[in-house]
């Protein structure tokens, strides 16, 4: 069985889905000779040619509008912008156009586009490489929002989301890229959306992340096992939109405390809406608030002082013995 | 060393029919009598069903829309195109639309708040007509490369104003569809005003034309008020698009006879001297002039004509309504996803158990 990084996963996802379906083109800046930045698209350009590996001008609005129009006419575009930070310029091809196609049809016209985009910090990048700006896109109601942690579900997410005829966010955490090693079988089956993965299991508080903050979180669980003697239960969202909110509440039922850790500002982020859906639906199995471990609600800093922003396993560990010692 | 001159370019204007309705012989494109026939009831259905939805508007029957008067010249964009060719409109070119085959009841359906409305019939090919400005240049210029891609025949015709062509969009479209020789033609439509802000507020250049020149293909101005000078203009660009030899932009010089919309009052903004000037150039007036002299004019036929349309008119105004009043509101969560997500599902079950209780309370 291959071990491989979340690079090669997503490369094998690409290789696999391309070989499947010709309808499937790929377009951004650096793409195809060198492979993309971080070589997500290695070997692509000589497996399928210049029609469907395509390196476009440094142009995101140009990108994600012409991937839309692509989508229209038949074609399964997956668009790469090659840092999240500066999907804005092209923002509003995904919010007022890729995001509301199917409703402004009613139903009729859909864009079946992958907008892939590494996001996030913690590798020492320039200002806006590092941004994470997801919940942006919970707020474009038509996107999908998907977040992988690690190489397999990387891969089996890619799948969905190529197959989806919707257009999805494909938001990869590259401070994970090649930070981790796992199995993934070639013709390994895509992951649905919308169904978060408990990744561990306990009984005292549960955590909940996404993409590179699962690791600081299992880590954190790992801690809070042998320093604190408690048992957290780890989930990892995987997809935001559709959020899992079913295994949440179960999981918040059963240990009545929980931390949500993401990496993005705090104000409005994706764990303000967590706790509000446990705020609707599991009120009363609280035996504690809810802690949030976020970003600040401060433009990403450059990365000299990046430590101080991104959430670590002592903040976790802090806000898991605050919440249990409630 | 000498400076050399690199580049030099020209912009030429092409204008067929002048403001009397006289053709120039030598640019004639020759339309059969029967085409010019149909192309005139279609610009005065054009004109017609304006007037009717300003006053279904007035009569709050119909939400605030943009006028079309005084653009219906951009008629000839849709007399040019093939069937295979395909539309990406903006929001003003309901004569071009009318010719393709666009039905009035989605015009007016379009303009009474209705989404399905943005369906035309799969043979007229047109696309859902976009509100926000420019940035449906970049999905004419996809569609144009999924064609090439999948070597399938089309050419992508789309359209936006003086003011869309100060969006960074409509730069960055020209730029792939120039880079990648797309089939793609970008007809700007000039009409001097976005808003209040005139076309001098737009850019400096001296035509919108110019401005392919920068992107390594031709662009040339029409008198867009001269039905003749846009078709012809546009069945050049069609057969440039169908050689491979990629995309052109058609500055399509035009007037804004009446306001932005209906919630507009252009006199804050524009002397009424401006507009004297332009109301003698309108479309309508010479390509009556033209039909004349033909003798493919007479007060008999424009009569009927009226008549025809007003029925036509009549008909559609009231299907829309019909179908209008037996509208659910809360199907407006249906058709966000391929399959609606559960909390969707429970949105709208919340919405729809609200709406009851309402109901239950005022009977």
């Amino acid at each position: 069985m291959p071990v491989i990084n979340m690079v090669k996963a997503l490369n094998q996802a690409l290789h696999e889905e391309m070989e499947r379906d010709d309808k499937v083109v790929i377009l951004g800046e650096d793409v195809a000779q060198v492979g993309g930045v971080f070589r997500v698209t290695e070997g692509l350009l000589d497996r399928f040619g210049n029609k469907r590996v395509i390196d476009t001008p440094v142009s995101e609005a140009g990108i994600l509008g012409c991937a839309l129009g692509m989508a229209l006419g038949g074609l399964k575009p997956i668009a790469e912008i090659q840092f999240s930070g500066f999907m804005h310029n092209g923002f509003h091809q995904l919010n007022c156009h890729a995001a509301r196609y199917r409703t402004r049809s009613w139903g009729h016209y859909h864009v079946p586009m992958v907008m892939r985009a590494p996001i996030g910090g913690g590798i020492r990048a320039l200002e806006h490489h590092n941004d994470s700006e997801e919940a942006l896109y919970v707020q474009s109601p038509g996107l999908k929002v998907v977040f992988p942690s690690g190489p397999r579900n990387a891969h089996g997410l890619l799948l969905s989301a190529i197959r989806d005829p919707d257009p999805v966010m494909y938001l990869e955490p590259k401070r994970v890229y090649r930070a981790i090693r796992e199995e993934v079988p070639e013709g390994a089956e895509a992951i649905p959306f919308g169904q978060a993965q408990l990744v561990h299991e306990g009984k005292d508080i549960t955590l909940i992340s996404y993409g590179a903050m699962l690791q600081e979180s299992l880590e954190a669980a790992d801690k809070a096992a042998s320093e604190l003697k408690v048992s957290v239960e780890v989930i990892d969202l995987l997809s935001i939109v559709p959020m899992d909110t079913e295994t949440i509440i179960n999981s918040v039922k059963k240990t009545g405390r929980c931390v949500i850790v993401h990496e993005a500002p705090q104000s409005c982020g994706v764990g303000s809406e967590i706790i509000s859906r446990i705020n609707d639906h599991a009120l009363l199995h609280l035996e504690a608030p809810i802690a949030r471990v976020c970003g600040y609600d401060i433009p990403y800093p450059f990365f000299a002082r990046e430590s101080g922003y991104l959430p670590s396993v002592p903040r976790i560990l802090a806000a898991i013995r605050k919440t249990v010692e409630f | 060393m000498p400076r050399t001159a690199l580049k030099q370019f020209t912009i030429e204007h092409l204008q067929i029919m002048d403001q009397d309705g006289n053709v120039d012989p030598a640019l004639d494109p020759k339309i059969p009598d029967q085409d010019l026939k149909e192309l005139y009831r279609t610009m005065l259905k054009a004109r017609m069903v304006d007037d009717r939805m300003y006053k279904l508007q007035a009569q709050g029957r119909m939400g605030t829309f943009p006028g079309v008067k005084g653009q219906e010249g951009c008629l000839g964009y849709g007399y040019a195109l093939g069937k295979d060719d395909s539309i990406v409109p903006a929001f003003r070119e309901t004569a071009a639309l009318f010719y393709r085959g666009a039905p009035i009841k989605n015009i007016l359906q379009y303009f009474m708040g209705m989404e399905e409305a943005n369906v035309f019939p799969p043979e007229v090919k047109i696309l859902p007509i976009p509100i926000a400005i420019g940035s449906q240049t970049l999905h004419g210029a996809g569609l144009a490369w999924a064609n090439q891609i999948q070597n399938k025949p089309g050419v992508v015709l789309t359209f936006f104003g003086d003011g869309g062509s100060s969006e960074g969009d409509f730069h960055e479209a020209c730029n792939m569809a120039g880079i990648f020789k797309l089939p793609v033609i970008f007809v700007c439509i000039n009409n001097g005003w976005a808003i209040s802000v005139p076309r001098t507020t737009q850019c400096a250049s001296e035509t919108l034309a110019q401005k392919a020149v920068g992107y390594g293909f031709p662009g040339i101005q029409v008198d867009g008020n001269d039905f003749m000078a846009t078709y012809v203009a546009c069945k050049e660009a069609l057969d440039r698009a169908r050689k491979g030899e990629g995309p052109t932009l058609i500055e399509s010089v035009t007037y804004r006879l009446g306001a932005h919309t209906t919630a507009d009052d252009p006199k804050r903004y524009r002397s009424e001297k401006e507009v004297e000037v332009w109301k003698p150039r309108d479309p309508m007036i010479r390509f009556k002039a033209y039909m004349e002299k033909k003798k493919l004019w007479s007060e008999a036929w424009q009569t009927k004509l009226e008549q025809e349309i007003a029925v036509e008119i009549e008909e559609a105004v009231r299907e829309a309504e019909a179908e209008f009043q037996a509208i659910n509101p809360y199907e407006m969560f249906d058709h966000v996803y391929s399959e609606m997500t559960p909390d969707l599902v429970a949105q709208k079950e919340h919405a729809l158990e609200f709406a009851e209780e309402v109901a239950a309370l005022h009977h």
